[in-house]
């Protein structure tokens, strides 16, 4: 278990213990620190992004005990005991069996079969909303809203993207699905 | 954002009594809308009041009616069989509002209480009457493209942004209420307040109340329902018209209707009007002009605004069309956008 505590000491502190990416952390904050900050500004955790802050743009989108939210929209402290997966919870994976057959895809991290999708469609440019575009990628599969191009947009248009990557991203998308690779 | 404490509230005695001990105690359930308002400076609540642990969030379907309970994710509604199959309104409307991320979170009963996407309100530099009393209104001689064209007053002329209330406002549903006193039934057409001189006053909720359920009953216009939402965006986006049609029909001719609109009220806009001149007439093309010109009677905009009178009215007839002979896809994977 690893601790962190604010920068500046606080009387209304609470203890809130959250287990990311499969590590148990335990934070000392106040109520009012967003989810997000308490990623991003209290464990390091900077692969979740802060685009509006305000729940308009899914850059911080992840998974609160499997469900897919805003980090943005919430406080850390109504998430106390919960399983909370980030972007950098994705990769390093055990390998699939087909990158233990080719030696030179099992040189190359081990991503998440839905971030190397996402590098082999050229699915983003600047990359900023693409933490939060994994994040509801993976979820779109996982809810069942994958049937058509239009359903996929539909169920994704909680992320976006500035750069436009959308129709990349929803080719990734497809590509995972047609796979059957489990995510 | 200011500093607050928090609470976990263990049972509804215990929520309502810590709500009534502090006047300044704001309840927390979802938090999609009251991160924003503390964010925003709307709101500076003493402390928050999390109410996630109750035992609220029960679907219940019965032969006279739905029974959401206040916790039940707008998500989780949206998904479950007996709404998608018997209020298609309901889960349609559910899931044309906010993203799949906000839809996981927000809750039933927060959703009630979502207030205007009034950017006079959102932004604290305006004066706004809604968000302090006296300031002014900043949409009657500003940019009000989107503001409302009914129900609005001299002090405010914020749209309703819901979507499910507009469904359920359609439907008669009643909202069950639990305070210090004990429990309240209010029919949700009641339990939002026009403007008028108050336009912080939005509903009928006491600061010691709290929302625990939302009854729908059945009826026989429930099951063919739809719910068209327009929007400058396809998706992820506000209405500027919405319309939740419902329909009871006796072969081509309809025997009742029910038909509630987004967007363009200060609450929700129950359309009586347009569903007495379609009792007992065939669903042709008379029939729909005359709804469509019932549907806004009374409509006063602004320059800005004007399109909104032409624009729901044409949504009402376009809305009542789906309910008639496109009905919802029911199908596990949901409906695919751009129906409309």
């Amino acid at each position: 278990m690893s601790i962190a505590t604010p920068q500046s000491p606080s009387p209304a502190t609470v203890e809130v213990r959250l287990r990311v990416n499969g590590d148990d952390y335990h934070l000392a904050i106040e109520p009012r620190v967003t989810l997000l900050d308490a990623l991003r500004e209290y464990l390091g955790l900077f692969g979740t992004k802060k685009g509006c802050d305000r729940g308009e743009c899914g850059a911080c989108t992840v998974l609160a005990n499997g469900r897919r939210i805003n980090a943005c929209l919430t406080f850390a402290v109504m998430h106390d005991g919960q399983e909370i997966t980030t972007v950098e919870g994705l990769a390093g994976g055990l390998p699939l069996e087909s990158d233990v057959d080719d030696p030179t895809v099992a040189a190359e991290p081990r991503l998440h079969p839905m971030q190397r999708a996402f590098v082999e469609r050229d699915a983003f440019q600047c990359g900023y909303c693409t933490p939060g575009q994994l994040i509801s990628a993976i979820s779109v599969i996982r809810e069942g809203h994958t049937g058509s191009a239009a359903e996929i947009r539909e169920w994704m248009s909680g992320n976006i993207c500035r750069c436009g990557a959308y129709p990349n991203i929803v080719a990734a998308i497809q590509d995972i699905v047609a796979s059957g690779a489990d995510v | 954002m200011q500093s607050f404490s928090y609470t976990r509230a263990t049972d509804l005695d215990g929520a309502i009594k810590a709500l009534a001990a502090d006047p300044h105690a704001a309840v927390v359930a979802g938090a999609t809308e009251l991160a924003n308002w503390l964010k925003d400076g709307i709101r500076a609540p003493s402390t928050l009041i999390d109410i996630n642990a109750l035992p609220l969030a029960g679907i219940e379907s019965r032969p006279d009616g739905l029974r959401i309970g206040a916790l039940a994710r707008n998500a989780d509604v949206a998904r479950e069989g007996a709404v998608r199959t018997g209020y298609p309104v309901v889960a349609e409307a559910l899931e044309k509002g906010a993203s799949a991320q906000i839809r996981n979170m927000a809750t039933v009963g927060g959703n009630l209480l979502q207030r205007t996407r009034c950017p006079y309100f959102r932004e604290t530099s305006f004066p706004c009457n809604k968000r302090l009393p006296s300031s002014g209104c900043a949409a009657q001689t500003g940019p009000h493209r989107g503001h409302a064209i009914l129900g609005g007053s001299d002090a405010c002329i914020a749209t309703h942004p819901g979507d499910l209330a507009v469904a359920l406002v359609a439907l008669d549903a009643v909202v069950q209420v639990q305070g210090p006193a004990g429990p309240r039934a209010i029919p949700l057409d009641e339990f939002y307040l026009l403007p008028g001189d108050t336009p912080e006053r939005e509903n009928l909720l006491q600061h010691d109340e709290l929302i625990v359920a939302v009854e729908v009953p059945a009826g026989p216009y429930a099951a063919r329902s739809r719910y068209l939402k327009v929007r400058d965006r396809e998706s992820y986006e506000f209405a500027l018209v919405s319309v939740a049609a419902c329909l009871e029909l006796d072969g081509g001719t309809v025997r009742s209707a029910r038909i509630a609109l987004g967007g363009v009220g200060t609450k929700p806009w129950r359309a009586r009007a347009a569903e007495a001149v379609l009792a007992g007439r065939p669903l042709d093309a008379d029939a729909l002009a005359a709804a469509e010109a019932a549907s806004v009677e009374g409509a006063r905009p602004l320059p800005d605004n004007r399109f909104k009178v032409t624009l729901a009215a044409r949504a009402v007839a376009r809305a009542l069309e789906l309910a008639a002979s496109e009905p919802f896809d029911t199908a596990a994977g949901g409906p695919v956008g751009g129906a409309a």
